[in-house]
């Protein structure tokens, strides 16, 4: 099972960063490629990724299992699919109310965001609580996780940057993120239900 | 910002060029530089000056007269004899952006530049223009010039670059002439929700060193030809070899129909004219050209010598992906 969860704590890092990165090209057509527009991208993930840390930590204290980390994972890909759609009039909605891109960009990227990053942030602290046995290992478990999502992190950044970008269109590389989330969760799942 | 930046946008535009100089130098001083290379640069500056005043600028080395590290590019600025250019690099090499000669700051020093003009051939009394990129403020300056009465507004995303412009190119902001500090698809956008027209728009907004992919696209196209006026020109000045030569070419003429492209042999660059009407015949061409002449020669252009080199042949894969908001690899593409 150990090896399972880290699989999935490098998805769920791999996904984050992607989705950030692209974060920036839905953003341009409607609030440019200014530097206020990475500053509301990267401001937004990382208070998301906070308040998830903190909920993760919390939902991880009451019965915690591999089935509900397999839910936490599908529930980051139900809310991180609908982009796909409602992107475009979200944007338009926003640039229509509010005038400087700052503020736009602001208000865009935590309408867009800030549900599918809060509910990848509660990955990592749930998964310390379903890996660590003994407090002696506690340190060492939390860093193997951090090191493997991470790492997913920042594959997640280079293969985006690099090359879906150049092979993919934007809503066909998120399908395919909210596909990986998505068996993720129902890998865990399965797991689960076989080690009953 | 520095405190250099925040005294340069004090009323100093109408200022001789050679005073701008002086100040930069003191500019370098105020910055910190060592001592001896100091006393170097003011010396050799000056050296460099009175050799381009004298002896009818020869051949001198570049020196750098002012670097600054903006918040979207490093802007270098060298001067040559009487001739002074922008870069948007760290180093001193290729790419310059923009120049300007001291001694006839009218002409335009680039192949490019001069290309835009030929804009002109497709509208050629321009009465309101929109030109996305600034860089030394040469173009707009000329369009002002030629067409005093025309409202011309220049978007640049980059601060740093207008305290520039006004600074070592002369670059003199007017009721009639006035640059926004934003990103063009913005501009675009929300000047289209507001209901406004341009009968030129030029794009000018590519360094050599990264391209906003956010300004290539079937989107952004549609946008800026919707922003047009009904017998409105786009004028882009963009690249001419590399894969994106292809995608560019086929997303122009997937949302404009047949564009007028026009190369010049020694240049990189290539500037597409789309209209939203049917291209003029040569003759047309050929007639408004004659009668440009004259106005273009004090900036250096030569227009009679486009209308033979404006060409509508598809000389690019007509299969290449369009770009799109949702694909835009345009800098991955150009490395190719």
């Amino acid at each position: 099972m150990p090896l399972l969860i880290y699989c999935l704590a490098f998805v769920a890092g791999f996904a984050i960063m992607s989705i950030e990165l692209l974060g920036g090209r839905v953003l341009a057509p409607y609030f440019g490629s200014s530097i206020y527009v990475w500053g509301s991208i990267i401001t937004v993930f990382m208070a998301s990724l906070a308040l998830g840390y903190l909920a993760g930590g919390r939902y991880s204290l009451r019965s915690p299992s591999l089935a509900r980390l397999g839910a936490i994972f599908l529930g980051s890909a139900l809310l991180l699919y609908p982009l796909v759609y409602y992107a475009e009039p979200a944007m338009l909605w926003i640039f229509q109310r509010i005038e400087d891109p700052r503020y736009g960009s602001l208000a865009a990227s935590c309408l867009l965001f800030v549900l599918p990053t809060v509910v990848l942030g509660m990955i990592s602290p749930y998964s310390v609580r379903l890996l660590v046995k003994t407090t002696e290992e506690s340190g060492n478990v939390a860093g193997r996780l951090y090191f493997v999502s991470t790492l997913g992190s920042a594959l997640g950044t280079l293969g985006t940057s690099f090359y879906f970008v150049l092979w993919f269109e934007i809503n066909s590389i998120l399908t395919l993120l909210t596909g990986a989330l998505a068996l993720a969760g129902a890998t865990a799942l399965a797991a689960a239900r076989m080690r009953q | 910002m520095d405190e250099g930046m925040a005294e340069a946008s004090g009323a100093r535009r109408h200022r001789h060029r050679v005073a701008a100089l002086a100040k930069a130098e003191a500019k370098g001083k105020a910055a910190g530089h060592g001592a001896g290379r100091r006393f170097g640069r003011v010396f050799l500056g000056a050296a460099c000056l009175l050799a381009g005043l004298l002896a009818g600028a020869g051949p001198a080395s570049a020196e750098i007269i002012y670097r600054e590290r903006s918040m979207y590019q490093n802007i270098l600025l060298t001067q040559t004899g009487t001739r002074i250019c922008l870069q948007f690099s760290l180093r001193e090499e290729r790419h310059n952006q923009s120049c300007i000669d001291q001694r006839r700051p009218k002409k335009m020093v680039f192949t490019y530049t001069r290309m835009m003009t030929a804009a002109l051939l497709l509208n050629p009394a321009p009465r309101r223009a929109l030109i996305a990129g600034l860089g030394g403020g040469t173009l707009p300056s000329a369009l002002a010039e030629l067409f005093p009465k025309a409202s011309i507004d220049v978007v640049e995303i980059d601060p740093a670059v207008a305290e520039v412009a006004e600074r070592f190119f002369g670059f003199a902001q007017t009721d009639r002439l006035r640059v926004q500090i934003q990103d063009a698809r913005v501009f675009v956008k929300r000047a289209l929700e507001q209901g406004e027209r341009y009968d030129l728009i030029m794009l000018d907004a590519f360094t050599g060193d990264y391209i906003p992919e956010h300004l290539m696209t079937r989107e952004f196209l549609n946008e800026a030809r919707s922003l047009l006026t009904e017998d409105g020109i786009l004028a882009a000045n963009t690249f001419a070899a590399s894969r994106l030569y292809d995608h560019e070419s086929a997303t122009y003429r997937d949302v404009f129909g047949p564009f007028f492209n026009l190369r010049m042999p020694r240049s990189s660059n290539r500037v597409i004219l789309a209209s939203r009407q049917p291209l003029p015949s040569q003759e047309q061409l050929q007639a408004r050209a004659d009668a440009l002449e004259a106005r273009l020669r004090p900036f250096a252009v030569r227009i009679q010598s486009y209308p033979p080199r404006l060409s509508t042949k598809i000389d690019w894969n007509p299969e290449a992906r369009l770009l799109t908001d949702q694909y835009s690899p345009a800098n991955l593409l150009k490395g190719r």
